[in-house]
């Protein structure tokens, strides 16, 4: 930092010795306005063009989805059709498939997220948390696409093989819930997708709940752990609470990721346009259905079925995201008060 | 007789049940950190998995030829040079393009916005684009560019990229602008300087480590993003250095080849995936090591 005053000293010295020469008329020399207002400009432009390109982004593809609009209304979202020959789209699998997927990796993903924060913060000796953290970070690092290829020559055998048949042995014949996990165990399917999502979510989620339970005030655990609270008890009735805000903006966080993952998806989901009972049947989602099919959609309303889609999915990460902001932000501001 | 037997009696059941209660929260807190061991051991194991995986058929497929050979039609041998050319072009210009957008938008957040209405605006929305779908992103500008020139190119592929990249830049520039001691900025005033040079040679050096810090980081983030590649470069079976045709890239050649049912092409894909994975992890480190040494300093 010092480095960096030293190699800027000598510009200002230089325009104080210009100052200290007393015009005639005795003013001080105008520093020129206009660059400072045009740089502000120039740095205001660009805010707004990040500010802007949200809104761009939903204009743009409403223009481009109304001819599905047009044709299909809001019949679009209730049907389960998708069929380019005879030109009838409905939305309802590969949104159904988004949100299964989705929620099964948040249910497989925060519990581990939680487990790992817990760990991190609580648990790790000093000298492991740093390599620990950065592999955890690393699990983002990777791109998706690995995740997918990964999921379809390795995962997908293994768990068709080994997992879903004990899956259908241990819950296949429960009531309700034994029909999710029937079906024939080929590894390819929306559950396989769900968990390699969750996989891919941990990262994120255990990120934002490590960054929240750092941030309750120590004073409050030790008064906790001085009144005799186990480890366990201090992490669950006193710094949960205290971060639940954060802890759901985390959650959330993971779900806009979930939601709008696409290549990991689109591996192993198996891209098939119908909703089954079963957890093990090959299905979609709104990403996957845009990555395998909008390159060969040569039919307008087809192609416009997809934008359509692909600002559903939009929307929905949007919201979601914006609810995440504004939990971590009350979170944020809660804490600003108390400290 | 009876009373002291049975005060001792109650005193003793009571112990029990003391002790009953400390050993089942004992319990519950043994059990509940077991758990979150295994979730960290979970974790890893993934981790460890992927990258196992990735590295034996990586190297396996790896070789030199990999560098100077085209992308082979089906069934036949060849390599990703091509892919690699095109990755590292379209990389670059998106990287060139959101690096100046990314930076004077942190700026405006940090120096001029701060808590007005379009700064907190901006804030939010960037952490929304942050975050946003990258198939969408794809879309978007397959919709304003690709569809009005009517073709692919590798343009709309640095395009789309480049949106990727500005919201992982504007954040990083802001955060780290405002670590700046605000005495640095007034000490710079005081002398006379300008707004404009206080800014550009005083507080964004003082941070240039964390800025490129960022910057890095959106590298890492574009480098392995197929989805939006897949609406705008497309990919080309050859060489091409012109930005305005389909562009082969490593990404968009990995989907194609790992779905395809030929060895040669699967193999070409696990060559692929573990270069840019390579690439992402090296780019990742750099920029940690570069942050670490800026902030030491």
């Amino acid at each position: 930092m010092t480095a960096a005053v030293n190699a800027t000293l000598p510009m200002p010295v230089d325009s104080i010795a210009a100052e200290r020469d007393p015009t005639p008329s005795g003013r001080r020399r105008e520093i020129p306005r206009w660059q400072d207002a045009l740089f502000e400009g120039i740095t205001r432009f660009f805010a707004l063009f990040v500010l802007g390109s949200l809104l761009a982004i939903l204009i743009a593809l409403s223009i481009a989805a109304v001819p599905a609009i047009q044709k299909f209304g809001f019949g679009f979202f209730v049907t389960d059709v998708w069929n380019p020959v005879t030109k009838n789209f409905g939305a309802l699998a590969p949104i159904y498939g988004t949100l299964v997927t989705s929620a099964i990796a948040l249910l497989i993903g925060v519990p581990v997220s939680f487990g790992i924060a817990l760990f991190l913060t609580e648990m790790c000796p000093a000298t492991l948390k740093r390599p620990l953290g950065t592999a955890v970070e690393l699990l983002a690092a990777i791109p998706s696409i690995i995740y997918g290829m990964w999921g379809l020559f390795v995962f997908a055998p293994f768990f068709g093989d080994y997992i879903q048949p004990l899956l259908t042995q241990v819950f296949g014949n429960l009531w309700i819930l034994g029909p999710l996990f029937q079906g024939a165990p080929n590894g390819i399917g929306v559950l396989s997708a769900g968990i390699i999502l969750a996989i891919m979510v941990i990262p994120f989620i255990s990120s934002v709940m490590r960054d929240v339970f750092e941030i309750v005030p120590p004073v409050l655990k030790e008064s906790a752990y001085g009144i005799g609270c186990t480890t366990w008890e201090v992490v669950w009735n006193v710094v949960l609470p205290y971060t639940r805000v954060g802890v759901i903006g985390g959650v959330m966080l993971g779900l806009g990721r979930a939601l709008g993952e696409t290549m990991a998806v689109t591996f192993v989901i198996g891209n098939a346009y119908k909703i089954s009972a079963s957890l093990f049947a090959p299905g979609n989602s709104i990403a996957s259905a845009l990555a395998n099919e909008f390159n060969e959609a040569a039919d307008p309303v087809h192609s416009a079925a997809l934008i359509m889609l692909g600002l559903v999915l939009f929307l929905l990460t949007t919201i979601v995201l914006a609810c995440s902001r504004l939990l971590l932000m009350q979170l944020a501001k809660g804490e600003g008060k108390s400290t | 007789m009876l009373a002291p037997a049975s005060d001792a009696a109650r005193e003793g059941r009571r112990e029990e049940h003391v002790n009953n209660l400390y050993r089942k929260r004992l319990f519950v807190n043994r059990f509940n950190l077991v758990m979150s061991l295994g979730t960290m051991a979970f974790g890893m194991a993934f981790l460890l998995w992927i990258l196992a995986v990735l590295f034996y058929n990586g190297f396996a497929a790896l070789s030199p030829s990999l560098f100077v050979q085209m992308t082979p039609p089906p069934g036949s041998a060849g390599g990703l040079a091509n892919a690699i050319f095109g990755s590292v072009v379209i990389v670059g210009v998106a990287t060139f393009i959101s690096t100046p957008i990314g930076i004077l938008a942190g700026i405006y957040l940090a120096e001029y916005g701060k808590g007005g209405l379009i700064a907190r605006s901006t804030r939010f929305i960037n952490d929304i684009l942050l975050s946003a779908p990258s198939i969408v992103i794809g879309l978007f500008i397959y919709t304003i560019y690709v569809a009005k020139v009517e073709h692919f190119s590798g343009w709309a592929g640095s395009f789309a990229l480049a949106l990727i990249a500005i919201p992982v830049v504007v954040r990083t520039t802001e955060n780290m602008l405002q670590l700046v001691p605000s005495s640095l900025r007034e000490a710079a005033v005081a002398l006379g300087a300008p707004m404009w040079k206080v800014i550009l040679m005083v507080t964004l050096r003082a941070v240039r480590g964390g800025v490129i810090t960022g910057v890095l980081l959106a590298v890492a983030r574009i480098s392995g993003e197929t989805a939006p590649l897949l609406f705008t470069a497309l990919n080309n079976q050859f060489f091409t250095t012109d930005m305005n045709a389909p562009m082969a890239n490593l990404p968009v050649v990995i989907f194609q080849f790992a779905l395809s049912p030929f060895q040669e092409w699967q193999e070409l894909a696990w060559a692929g995936a573990l270069l840019i994975t390579l690439a992402v992890l090296i780019i990742n480190i750099l920029a940690r090591s570069v942050f670490r040494q800026a902030s030491v300093r």
